[in-house]
């Protein structure tokens, strides 16, 4: 099969999506013939024209506004957030107005939209441009969460999104964008809330998201080799979470970490961790763990940075003490 | 002022919906005097001019976006009587079977996009549908009702800005009833209020929103205006809410005066107003418009009524509509 990276993965889904329904467009900042600081939109413009990939000026709030009125009326908008960390800036448009219109009105208004937008750190960004933000979302009833692992994912999730009739925020990791993976040239969608086993395995549960995935198979072979049987698990989407296959993977293994570049605290893994606990709590022998990114804001320094999020050696080392029996409470 | 037969009809539906506003406000308040209404509410009466001039130049496939003060554009874009006060009680046959409740109340059916509880928080949406409309070649035209209040929000900068390059079919209706909550107007808003839209090169007007026929000729113009692609259009509405900022609000002086009420009443109400000129054009006797009221309250008492009476949603609605299928 051909390999196509992420970046051009979200670019065919975009493209395909805007051919097949006329009421798709794309709104944001440099969207059009720059195609995005990330040059993940390039050539749309030149197939779509201006009308439908429209470059808007630096209002967040403003366009995203706009996507919430287009989609309440007819149209299927597709909005490109520049920066994950620029969703502070349209919180009520995305929490206040989008997420709860359809709910507000009885289920007689849909809100059609996706918010295409990023994440990670290590890119060397600082603090404003590197945060994995996907909880706060996630928080908000009326929202999907989709978080794409690899080009593949990225293709069929981001179709799926555009055709969903809820608001739907995509969080593609940043440093992602460039990396291959195999993407057919046929078409396929990849289905909201259903959860993808990358690797079975028989000793412990690996739940890890977007780029966190490849941190857990990185673990799991390494691991691997010294005869611990790692189970990786993707969720894909957040909102709707697949928790059935969650759950009864860990009541097989009966040890779990979960891992996710947003802060560890009330985050993602926090939400993931509680569930098991509450639902496989007899079947576990170690308590689950969360390994998100430090509850600290991202630092510039590389020497600082690289210390802020999970990587393949710190979750070998997690699991290696969970098999083991050590107890890991904090005294 | 010319006086066709259609333009009579016209007149009297604009009285018409006139008094049901301010009958279905002087209900609604009774609901909450007498605690039959869960939470409170924002009265529009005083205003009726505003809403019923410019939804009386729209059509039901044109939308509008309203705002916390918003069963005056409900009612003048089309809404029943007896769907709006089971909304306002949180009924299950409310137009939003009883999840928006007033602050929320939208009319899917007429165009009504909905009320909106974060002050200017509809911008967006209303710019949005306009974008809409120019992107599928569709030519209605929206109204963004918001009051002098939201002029504060930079949304509205950001919208403008956007709706101005883009000549989307949009038009700012700043209702300026004088009071940002319970400041004047005249303590939140540097400078003139049209100018803010003349920023953008968005033409701007301000008109008397007291005097219906006013309101109602010059949207008439913008709306056709719009549909021929010169918008976005801007119109300041100088009127009055009767009532504090919300139900509850019953002792005002520490912000205004009891005389400035009473002059806004007495001298300028829209409904009033507008009755003396029917009677004095011949258009419509006291008698016929007394019976017009007369049969306004009995419309308004049954729903009142009906709603009262109307089943709660079944708790299994609660989680119901979170996501569209």
């Amino acid at each position: 099969m051909r390999e196509i990276t992420l970046s051009q993965a979200v670019n065919e889904a975009l493209a395909e999506e805007m051919r097949r329904d006329p009421t798709t467009f794309i709104l944001g900042e440099d969207v059009a013939e720059a195609g995005t600081p990330f040059k993940v939109l390039s050539g749309l413009v030149e197939e779509f024209g201006t009308a439908r990939v429209i470059d808007t000026p630096i209002s967040e709030p403003g366009f995203m506004g706009l996507a919430v009125g287009a989609a309440m009326t007819g149209a299927r908008p597709i909005v490109d957030l520049m920066f994950g960390d620029f969703i502070f800036l349209i919180m009520d448009q995305l929490c206040n107005q989008a997420a709860k219109i359809h709910y507000m009105s009885g289920g007689k208004l849909n809100v059609p939209l996706v918010l295409r937008t990023n994440m990670g750190a290590t890119r060397r960004s600082a603090a404003q441009h590197s945060q994995s933000l996907q909880a706060l979302v996630a928080h908000i009833p009326g929202v999907k969460v989709a978080m794409p692992s690899s080009a593949y994912e990225a293709k069929g999730l981001l179709k799926t999104a555009i055709r969903d009739n809820n608001p739907v925020v995509i969080f593609e990791d940043k440093l992602m964008y460039q990396d291959k993976a195999p993407v057919p040239e046929e078409e396929y969608l990849i289905p909201f809330g259903v959860a993808n086993v990358k690797r079975e395995g028989s000793d412990i549960t690996l739940i890890a998201t977007s780029s966190m995935v490849q941190v857990a198979e990185k673990a799991a072979a390494t691991l691997a080799k010294e005869g611990i049987e790692c189970e990786v698990i993707d969720p894909r989407t957040i909102v709707p979470l697949d928790e059935a296959t969650l759950i009864a993977s860990v009541k097989k293994t009966s040890r779990a970490i979960v891992i996710d570049e947003g802060h560890q605290s009330y985050g993602v893994t926090s939400e993931i961790a509680s569930r098991l606990n509450e639902k496989a709590f007899y079947y576990l022998d170690a308590p689950v763990v969360r390994m998100g990114a430090m509850d600290v804001p991202i630092p510039f320094s590389p020497a600082l940075e690289d210390l802020t999020v999970p990587t393949p050696e710190a979750v070998a080392d997690m699991a290696r003490k969970l098999c083991a029996g050590d107890m890991i409470h904090a005294a | 002022m010319a006086k066709a037969k259609t333009n009579t009809e016209d007149y009297l539906r604009m009285y018409r919906q006139m008094v049901r506003i301010r009958t279905f406000e002087d209900n609604a308040n009774q609901l909450y005097l007498n605690a039959k209404m869960p939470g409170l509410t924002h009265m529009y009466s005083g205003e009726e001019a505003v809403a019923v001039g410019i939804c009386e130049a729209l059509t039901d496939d044109d939308r509008i976006t309203s705002t916390h003060r918003g069963h005056g554009h409900c009612v003048a874009k089309g809404a029943n009587f007896k769907e709006m006060f089971c909304e306002l009680l949180g009924k299950e046959e409310g137009y939003c079977r009883g999840k928006g409740g007033s602050m929320h109340i939208a009319d899917q059916s007429h165009g009504n996009l909905g009320a909106n509880a974060i002050v200017g928080g509809s911008m967006g949406i209303a710019t949005g549908s306009a974008l809409r409309a120019k992107l599928l070649g569709q030519d209605d035209v929206t109204v963004c009702f918001f009051g002098d209040g939201a002029t504060a929000q930079g949304l509205l900068y950001e919208v403008m800005n956007m709706a101005a390059l883009w000549n989307l079919p949009v038009i700012y209706a700043c209702e300026n009833n004088g009071y940002s909550e319970y400041t004047k107007t005249e303590e939140i808003a540097a400078g003139s209020i049209t100018a803010r839209a003349e920023a953008f090169g968005i033409e701007a007007f301000k008109v008397d929103g007291q005097d219906v026929l006013a309101v109602n000729e010059l949207t008439q113009k913008l709306v056709a205006r719009c549909r021929k692609g010169e918008g976005p259009f801007f119109i300041e509405l100088e009127t009055y809410r009767y009532h504090g900022h919300h139900v509850g609000d019953i002792n005002r002086e520490y912000y205004r005066t009891k005389d400035e009420e009473k002059s806004w009443k007495e001298d300028r109400d829209p409904i009033v107003r507008f009755r003396g000129y029917l009677v004095e054009q011949g258009i419509a006797t006291e008698d016929e418009l007394e019976a017009m009221n007369a049969e306004i309250a009995k419309d308004a008492s049954e729903a009142v009524a009906y709603a009262e009476q109307a089943a709660y949603p079944d708790g299994s609605e609660v989680n119901m509509h979170v996501y569209a299928d």
